[in-house]
Parts: C-alpha cells; sequence; structure tokens
C-alpha cells in the first residue's frame, strides 16, 4: 500500500480546458441576468402544463445523485472501516460539497420567488415530500460544508495572511481553524453518520416526488418503490462517479491512476448494480408494465436504454476481471452507469410526466442548456481550483511526465 | 480481505432489508382523509349553459384581473381549447360530442373548467410551506406571503388548475379559482359566477344538498342525463360537481381514479418519517456498526498491528 498524504497538486491552472469553461461560465451569466431580472418565462420553455424542466431534473434531481459519492466513501471508510479506500474519501467529499453546493443554486434560479427559499424552516408542512427533501438538502449542505472545513484547517492553519485591510480578520480565521483541528475534529463522527442518514432520507424521497401525480406518469417508472429504486440507484452510480472522477482528476493532472483501489471498488459497485437490477426488472414483472416495452414509444425506448445501456450492460462487463483490471473499460462502464442512472432521472421527472392537457411537449430552451453548462462548468472549475490549492488528492505524480 | 468484504455487504444488505421491511409495515397503517366535514360546492348542470361567457367576465371583474385581447361577447373563441390561466381563473369550452338536432346541425354542449376544490387536494399536500390551504368551507386558497414559487401544486394538481407567472422576475403569483373566499365567507354569499349565470346552470350550497339534488335530477330525467355525477367520487370527491347529457369523456374530462391522490405519498412519508423513526434507527445502527469496527482495531492495535487514523 502506498503511504502518501494528500497533498495540493500546484498544477498549471489555464489549461486550454480551464478557458473553454471560463467562456461558458461568462455565456451562461447573461441568461442568469435575463432570468433574474425578466423572469423565469423570458429563459425557461416552463409552461402550466410543464412547470418543471431540466433545472429540476438534471441540476437537482440529478446533481443530487451523482454526489453519493460523498456518503457511500464515508460509509465504507468511516463506518464500515474500509480504511484502505480513504485516498477517495477527500475527492468525493469535494465533490459532493460542489455538487450540492450547485444543487442549492440551481433550486434558486428555479424557484419563482427565491429569495423566499429559507420559508420551509418556518412554514413546515409535513405531508409534502418536497419538504423532507428540501429540509434534509439544507441540513445535508452543512453537514458536507463542516466535514470539509478540517481539510481547510490542515492547509492553512497557522499560515493563515489575509491581503490588505483583510489582515484585521488573520487571528480570527486562525482561532476558528484551530477550532476546527481541535473541538470538530472530536466530533466529526456524529457529522459523518448524519451525513449518511440525510442522504439515504433525501435521496430516496426524491423518488417519492413525483407519486402525487400518478394520472401524469408513464406506467413504465410509476412504481410504489420509486423511493427504494432512487435510493438503490444512489447506491449504484456513487462508486462509478468515484471511479469517472478519479480517471478523469489523475490523467487531467497526469497524477498515478490509482486502479489499485478503483478495480476492488468497482466489484462492490458491479453487487450493488445487480441487486438495482434485480429490483427494476421484480417491480416490472409484479406490475405487469412490461407490456409498455416493446411499443417503440419514446417512453418505452428511454426505459429500455436506461435499463440495457445503463443497467445491463455495464453489470455483464463488470463480471470479468479483465475488465474491471483495465483503466480503459472501466472508465468507459463508469461512464455507462453514470448515463443511466442520468438518463434515469432525465426519464422519471421529464419524460414519463405526460399531463393529459397539455398542448405539446416540453423541450428545454438554450437559456435552461446553457445555465445547466454553466452550473456544470462552474463545479468543474471548482474542482480544480481546490485540488489545485488544497490537499485533497492523494495521487504521486507520474515519473517522467 | 474477502470475508471482510462479505460481512460489509452482508450487514449493508441486512440492515438496508429490516429498514425497508419496517417501513412497509408502517406505510400499511391507514391513511386518514382530512377532507372538510360540510363543504359548500357547485353543482355545474352542463345542459343549461349555453355559452354565454358571463361567468368568465364576472370572474374576471371580481378578481381583478387584466382585461383580456378580445371581448367577452366574442363567442368564437369558445371552439379553442382553452384552459383556465394565471390572468382567467374560468373559462368555456364547447365541445360537438356528436348528437345532431333536428335540422341535422351538431348540438353543442359548453362546458365551464375551473378549480375543483377537490376534499383532498394534492396541490395542498404537495405544497412544501402550506401556502395551499383546504378550508373548512370547501375553498382551496392560496396564500401570498407563504409561496416560494416551487411550483410543486402546478405537478400535483390532476386537473392542471394552478397557473404561474411566469413574465415576474420578483413576485410571482400562483393563480386559480378560489371558489370566491370572500364572498362564500359572507353570509348569503355566492361565487361571482353562480351569482350572475342567467341559466342557472350552476347551483351553489352544501356539497352534501348538491349531491342529493343532481341524483334527484337523475332520477327525475333519465333521458336528459347520463347517470353520473362527475366529482362525487373522483380523487376522493371534488367540492365542484358536474352533470351533463353526454359522456364527460367527450367534453374534455379526465377518467381518475377515486383515490384522493395524496394518500400513496402520505402513507409513504409518514410511515418513513413519523417521529423520525427512521432516520433515528438508522443513525443507531450506523453508529453501532463504526463502533464495532473502532473496538475491534483498538483491540487489534494491542496486539501489535499498524495503522492510525
Amino acid at each position: 500500500m502506498i503511504t502518501h498524504k494528500p497533498e495540493p497538486t500546484h498544477s498549471k491552472f489555464w489549461t486550454p480546458g480551464v478557458r473553454i469553461m471560463t467562456g461558458i461560465v461568462a455565456l451562461g451569466s447573461l441568461f442568469i441576468l435575463a432570468r433574474f431580472f425578466a423572469g423565469l418565462g423570458y429563459v425557461a420553455n416552463f409552461d402550466n402544463q410543464h412547470p418543471w424542466g431540466i433545472w429540476i431534473a438534471i441540476d437537482v434531481a440529478t446533481g443530487v445523485v451523482l454526489s453519493a459519492g460523498g456518503f457511500m466513501t464515508a460509509l465504507i471508510v468511516y463506518i464500515f472501516d474500509r480504511r484502505y479506500y480513504k485516498t477517495l474519501v477527500r475527492p468525493a467529499l469535494l465533490t459532493a460539497t460542489l455538487g450540492y453546493t450547485f444543487v442549492a443554486v440551481g433550486v434558486m434560479f428555479d424557484l419563482g420567488r427565491y429569495w423566499a427559499v429559507w420559508h420551509p424552516l418556518i412554514y413546515p408542512q409535513v405531508n409534502s415530500v418536497l419538504f423532507e427533501v428540501g429540509i434534509c438538502v439544507m441540513f445535508y449542505l452543512t453537514v458536507l460544508y463542516i466535514e470539509f472545513m478540517p481539510i481547510l484547517a490542515e492547509q492553512y492553519r497557522g499560515k493563515v495572511n489575509l491581503p490588505g485591510f483583510l489582515a484585521k480578520f488573520n487571528k480570527p480565521t486562525e482561532s476558528i481553524l484551530s477550532f476546527v483541528e481541535e473541538k470538530i475534529e472530536k466530533v466529526i463522527w456524529i457529522f459523518i453518520i448524519l451525513g449518511v442518514v440525510l442522504s439515504h432520507m433525501h435521496q430516496s424521497s426524491l423518488g417519492t416526488l413525483m407519486l402525487i401525480a400518478p394520472t401524469k406518469m408513464h406506467q413504465l417508472w410509476y412504481s410504489p418503490l420509486m423511493p427504494l429504486m432512487f435510493l438503490i440507484s444512489a447506491y449504484a452510480v456513487a462508486f462509478p462517479m468515484v471511479i469517472f472522477e478519479t480517471t478523469m482528476a489523475t490523467k487531467s493532472l497526469q497524477l498515478h491512476d490509482e486502479m489499485e483501489y478503483l478495480t476492488p471498488l468497482s466489484r462492490i459497485a458491479m453487487v450493488i448494480m445487480g441487486i438495482y437490477i434485480v429490483l427494476k426488472i421484480a417491480d416490472m414483472a409484479i406490475r405487469g408494465t412490461y407490456t409498455y416495452l416493446f411499443d417503440g414509444s419514446t417512453e418505452s425506448n428511454a426505459f429500455m436504454a436506461e435499463l440495457f445501456l445503463g443497467m445491463i450492460i455495464p453489470f455483464i462487463m463488470l463480471i470479468f476481471k479483465q475488465v474491471r483490471n483495465s483503466r480503459k473499460l472501466l472508465t468507459l462502464i463508469a461512464v455507462m452507469i453514470i448515463g443511466g442512472v442520468v438518463l434515469n432521472r432525465i426519464n422519471v421527472f421529464l419524460v414519463a410526466y405526460n399531463p393529459p392537457y397539455a398542448q405539446h411537449s416540453y423541450f428545454p430552451s438554450f437559456g435552461e442548456i446553457i445555465i445547466t453548462v454553466t452550473f456544470i462548468s462552474c463545479i468543474m472549475l471548482l474542482y480544480r481550483i481546490a485540488v489545485t490549492y488544497l490537499p485533497i488528492l492523494n495521487a504521486k505524480k507520474e515519473e517522467g511526465k | 480481505m474477502r470475508i471482510n468484504r462479505k460481512t460489509f455487504l452482508g450487514i449493508l444488505v441486512s440492515s438496508t432489508s429490516t429498514f425497508i421491511l419496517k417501513s412497509k409495515r408502517k406505510v400499511e397503517a391507514a391513511w386518514k382523509s382530512q377532507a372538510p366535514e360540510d363543504p359548500y360546492g357547485c353543482l355545474v348542470d352542463l345542459t343549461r349553459c349555453v355559452g354565454c361567457r358571463e361567468c368568465e367576465e364576472a370572474c374576471n371583474n371580481i378578481n381583478k384581473l387584466p382585461k383580456p385581447n378580445f371581448s367577452f361577447n366574442d363567442l368564437k373563441i369558445l371552439d379553442k381549447k382553452r384552459r383556465p390561466d394565471d390572468k382567467a381563473f374560468t373559462i368555456i369550452n364547447r365541445y360537438y360530442p356528436g348528437k345532431m338536432d333536428k335540422q341535422d346541425n351538431p348540438t353543442p354542449t359548453f362546458v365551464k373548467t375551473q378549480c375543483m376544490h377537490c376534499q383532498d387536494p394534492a396541490c395542498v399536500s404537495a405544497c412544501i410551506v402550506g401556502a395551499l390551504k383546504k378550508n373548512k368551507n370547501g375553498a382551496v386558497t392560496w396564500e401570498e406571503d407563504k409561496c416560494i414559487g416551487c411550483r410543486y401544486c402546478l405537478i400535483a394538481c390532476p386537473f392542471q388548475i394552478p397557473a404561474y407567472e411566469y413574465k415576474n422576475p420578483l413576485t410571482p403569483k400562483v393563480q386559480k379559482c378560489n371558489f370566491c373566499f370572500n364572498e362564500i365567507s359572507k353570509e348569503g354569499g355566492k361565487p361571482a359566477c353562480a351569482n350572475v349565470c342567467p341559466m342557472e346552470a350552476i347551483t351553489f350550497g352544501k356539497r352534501k344538498k348538491l349531491v342529493e339534488i343532481a341524483e334527484n335530477k337523475l332520477r327525475k330525467n333519465p333521458g336528459r342525463y347520463i347517470n353520473k355525477i362527475y366529482g362525487e367520487k373522483e380523487v376522493g370527491g371534488t367540492c365542484w360537481m358536474y352533470i351533463s347529457g353526454e359522456s364527460f369523456e367527450k367534453l374534455g374530462f379526465l377518467n381518475l381514479p377515486e383515490k384522493p391522490m395524496p394518500e400513496i405519498t402520505e402513507s409513504i412519508q409518514h410511515g418513513l418519517f413519523s417521529y423520525l423513526w427512521s432516520p433515528i434507527a438508522l443513525f443507531g445502527v450506523l453508529a453501532g456498526v463504526m463502533r464495532h469496527f473502532h473496538l475491534k482495531k483498538e483491540k487489534g492495535k494491542k496486539t501489535g498491528e499498524e495503522e492510525s487514523i
């Protein structure tokens, strides 16, 4: 086992990729101005029949599920004590923190009265599934920030040197950082478990959301087991997401490939995917919805793509040891599984949602798409900044590069 | 290593399955309707409506909505299949379900559409902050001071009634018929549309009484009406109900289940989260597992093994 401490990579920052993403963010900002100064209707294709679009399906629902790596790595490393994978915890925590931050940002964009986003705290409505999701996401985001603070403390404690007039905050910042290192680390286990519990709550409840509208939802997805399937799919996508990110990061920053962790992790992912497939097929068999499978409609094609490309084929590929040991193939499988889960969330929130009185179907506007892409670019930029300056990644520099 | 992984998976599977089984048992516990006992309602007799659109105008006036581009006297608009929106809380559409008159011209049926004021409204159950409320008098109303604009009510409503002001950047409203809440709260008050209707197609009164009236009409005039009161049982019952001479499917009405919409989601939510029993239980299980491995490691350390946190 390589004993190596996580450390800043100090790589070159302004690469061509970073420039492109910065350009996207600049373009997206124009649409952001339009959304906040003119209104939702000028930027997005929402209407009374289609009140939710990709900002909910992708930015929020998909953002939440793809951040599952955060609680799953914490679960196996700290709770089930598999310290071997410890090196993967910080990058996954970073992704989750950034992911959830942009879930919150995405919600703010989607809410008509975004300035009232805190109202659920003072006007609780416990019959509402969305209330539970909202409160859990708020709390979990706080927990993630608390879990992230030791990383900042490790890097900056004793070295705080703010420029100019901010210098007077040097001392208080130092004392916060020492408080974090000395006190919070002692109770961090509470936050680790709390993070896992809160994740279970809202990952599953996101699947309960659409159960309120049985007459608008396509039978292939409308199942009372939807909350369970959302939870299992969060388990299933967590490690493929870790594999994908690690490979992207180590490749782009020319670090050691970390395959000695990713290969055994992919075996766990295989088992979870197996359970997800059994559940999905059993649900289909019990409710008899396989009759919709081959009717050639958009819905059935979208469901088949999810089931075969995103679940069954990657599962079968994962069974082979050679595949799990190959960096290229493993990355491909990770992408397929991630794609399948992303498609599932889009399917549940958009494809399956067919209100009978709708005069036309929904397709996202350019504004909606560019703002979503802006969020993704922001996440990638911030990830890059964080690993450049903070002790997140553990991998050694590749020799000779 | 191999055994460890197996134990890990074993614990994972068994803890989640008990979690699921327990929750399922709880879910099956009875769900309780929160419908008001004796609400008001309206009975719309579609055989009487002539599509004069006076109810649309009265609704526009009482709710101080912006004047539409086309006049309320313009009857051509009846053939355009409109839906209620943020500027019109009720609308009338004309249907030709297939019946012919003596001169062999198709006879129209006019259908007024507005919020149905469900007894167990999906929108109220969905609302994250309780901005939508089912009142004792039957009206489903919206409170501006609470709303955050999430539009989950629009997703939830089986009749697709709530409408949103998408072009308002700061204070968009959820707009829909509020059963003229202020009017019907007064002694002898009626909703504006029921008050103005020259054909007396809309009868306002206690819902229970209206069901009796409707049943009487259906019994006495089997030739005039089909044998159904739309809204009596749909989605657990609605305060607005319809009787008709033509099949409701041909008039744009939806075929809806009799089960109230919030039943499944509320059962799941309360089954899983009442008194936060399941999060607390999960926290306990995970803390136990964490402690178990921690103690094991302490033991290992004593016998001389490595690793620090």
